[in-house]
């Protein structure tokens, strides 16, 4: 198998969905510009051409809309947010019709878009270009929420997407581009709501979605060096979600802890934690964790991006306290994005 | 000079009546509470309707707001589908998920209808898209408000359609109040809504909205424009709501409109000027309209018989059609 890198792996399963099938589209701003979302869209704009991969004026509630209302009538658009952050201008759209469509009309028709929002965060993106929209979207039924955070996932998730009838909220953090992983020359779909274990262990179990996967892996490496077996899974779709897997690990384990680029509050990894409390209660030998951005909004200044976001230094501190082990931290960890440098 | 045959006249005249005389007769039985939606009437809004979808073919698409039982009926939708969701009631169009605002057909081409103000304005720019790529002659028409010209969506849209020329038809049915705001202290007085459409670079024009001939004739052109490939086309009706907002009564009493302005607009009634004009030009007479009124209140009648008979959706399969 071939090792791609996570922008490979989505230009290569949009193009290859695209050759098969002639009703899927991209739009969004900057889909055809020479960047090409950072590569993502570049091969089907030379493939397809302006037809099938377009640019599209500044606004996001109506080419939501506008996506929805193609979808009605057979297409299968992708529509591209370069910043997830935007896709709030397009909340009523997704909230109020897409997730609502196939139900309050009665089941007889969908509207299976895709939308990509890219999460930016890191290089002092600040406020408003590093949040991700995942928890809140995920509140709604009638959407899937995807967050893959390897290459295959992203490639296999779209793939999914592209062949059903739903409205996908597929986001990818940009921290995941440049990362390699194997991925299947083929078309091999990845199922919605089925979670990826990522290491097997004893001890604990981390749940980290989208770049946190990454960093619950590092943390588990740490972890070992402590002498605390982790297991680590990547929910890969929030929505559905894959209750199963996550109630076998922490019933196995008796131990959770949940990693998360989206604050605690009313979030995934309140989600999760809950999910323990339900379904695992008996089972947990000590209280749940939540590792989280701080309770505020994201910051620009160095020193302070790195104190708001999670990385595996705060994850394995915080395995170490749930199972109230004696070994510290020698050195802290940075994230796993500590060398980028760009492009935005 | 009309273009219109005796045979269309009453075609469009029979369509406006069956229209009224199903909402009258469900705005009578609203009060009994078995209808357990919030339902919007479009009694006296009947001639935007039913002209415009004269002009369509059928197999364009229409899409409407919350105002959305005329559109749905005049497109084709089924009466007892229309009641059914009314009545929450399994048959209903919906299954009885979605009550009086997500009336719609797919068969027919009514593919949706929304509450949230402006949201089907871009979804029926979708739609025209879609068929601009195909090449399709097929089109696309939105039916929506005056309030929903204030909102971003119906601006981001019509850009939209203009930028990339597409076969969409924006209906709007001015009938001068959101809820209870009158248009005047919501939009710029002296200038109207077809005109500022203008600015953004397609061709609009205003028809009295109550003279379903004219609203006819005016949409005749507008769907060869978008036939032809040259872009979208605005319609702006005037019009007048004869019942409260949302609900089946009169509202004059609330002392937000008078009566003298419901009077005004009742003697501009759609469906007593055509007929007037069917039975002047010879297309049907006095009798014919009786024997029509009754034979439409005979069908409501059964079709709501029908309805209260036939069964509630199952609590257990709530979750049917979520995804």
């Amino acid at each position: 198998m071939r090792r791609l890198k996570y922008w490979q792996a989505i230009s290569e399963g949009l193009v290859q969905c695209m050759e098969k099938d002639a009703s899927i589209f991209i739009a969004g701003g900057g889909v055809d510009d020479p960047r090409g979302i950072f590569g993502t869209t570049l091969e089907a704009h030379k493939r397809f051409g302006a037809e099938r991969v377009f640019d599209i004026p500044n606004c996001e509630n109506a080419f939501t809309g506008v996506a929805l209302g193609s979808a009605a009538v057979g297409k299968r658009p992708v529509v591209v947010h370069a910043r997830n952050d935007f896709m709030f201008l397009a909340a009523d759209q997704l909230i109020n019709l897409a997730a609502k469509w196939k139900y309050m009309f009665g089941g007889r028709t969908s509207v299976p878009v895709l939308f990509r929002g890219i999460v930016g965060r890191g290089w002092g993106q600040g406020a408003t270009h590093s949040q991700s929209t995942h928890s809140m979207f995920a509140h709604f039924p009638g959407l899937y929420v995807a967050t893959p955070a390897f290459p295959d996932d992203a490639k296999g998730l779209i793939v999914t997407a592209l062949r059903g009838h739903t409205p996908v909220i597929l986001l990818e953090n940009r921290a995941c581009y440049e990362l390699e992983g194997d991925v299947p020359e083929e078309m091999v779909p990845v199922q919605f709501g089925k979670a990826r274990v990522l290491r097997e262990g004893r001890d604990i179990t981390i749940v980290g979605a989208s770049l946190m996967a990454y960093e619950a892996l590092r943390a588990s490496d740490i972890l070992r060096e402590c002498g605390v077996s982790a297991e680590v899974l990547d929910p890969r779709s929030i929505r559905p979600l894959d209750r199963e897997t996550i109630v076998a690990s922490v019933r196995k384990t008796g131990r959770l802890v949940v990693a998360d680029t989206s604050w605690s509050l009313y979030g995934f990894a309140a989600e999760v934690a809950a999910l323990a409390a339900e379904e695992a209660w008996d089972y947990l030998k000590a209280p749940v964790r939540r590792v989280t951005p701080l309770d505020c909004p994201a910051p620009v200044s160095k020193v302070l991006e790195e104190a708001f976001h999670p990385s595996p230094s705060t994850i394995a501190q915080a395995c170490l306290s749930v199972v109230k082990a004696e070994a510290a931290l020698e050195k802290s960890v940075g994230d796993v994005q500590e060398r980028f440098r760009g492009p935005y | 000079m009309t273009t219109v045959s005796n045979d269309q006249l009453v075609a469009m005249l029979r369509a406006m009546m069956r229209i009224r005389c199903s909402e009258e007769s469900l705005a009578k039985r609203y009060p009994e509470g078995e209808m357990r939606t919030p339902t919007h009437f479009s009694i006296g809004q009947e001639a935007m309707a039913v002209g415009v979808c004269a002009a369509l073919k059928q197999d364009d698409v229409i899409y409407s707001g919350h105002r959305c039982h005329a559109h749905y009926l005049a497109q084709g939708g089924s009466l007892l589908g229309m009641v059914g969701e009314l009545y929450g009631r399994e048959i209903g169009c919906a299954r009885g998920r979605g009550g009086s605002v997500h009336l719609n057909s797919p068969e027919v081409g009514v593919m949706a209808s929304a509450a949230i103000m402006g949201e089907t304005i871009a979804v029926a720019v979708g739609s025209a898209m879609a068929f601009a790529m195909d090449r399709s002659p097929r089109v696309a028409v939105t039916f929506f408000g005056d309030g929903c010209v204030e909102e971003g969506i119906f601006h981001e849209s019509l850009n939209f359609a203009v930028v990339k020329k597409l076969p969409v038809l924006f209906v709007c049915e001015n009938n001068f109040y959101s809820v209870n705001s009158p248009l005047r202290l919501r939009q710029p007085p002296d200038l109207a809504i077809h005109t500022r459409a203008t600015s953004y670079g397609l061709p609009a024009q205003q028809v009295d909205g109550n003279d379903v001939v004219a609203v006819y004739e005016a949409a005749t052109t507008a769907v060869h424009h978008l036939r032809a490939g040259n872009g979208p086309y605005f319609l702006e009706g005037l019009t007048y709501r004869w019942r409260e907002h949302v609900g089946p009564l009169f509202d004059t009493d609330q002392g937000v409109r008078s009566q003298r302005e419901l009077d005004f607009w009742m003697e501009q009634c759609p469906i007593k000027r055509a007929s007037a004009r069917a039975q002047a030009s010879g297309a049907c007479t006095e009798l014919d309209l009786r024997r029509w009124w009754k034979e439409f209140g005979q069908e409501i009648d059964a079709v709501v018989e029908q309805v209260r008979n036939s069964p509630f959706p199952k609590p257990e399969n709530i979750l049917d059609g979520t995804y």
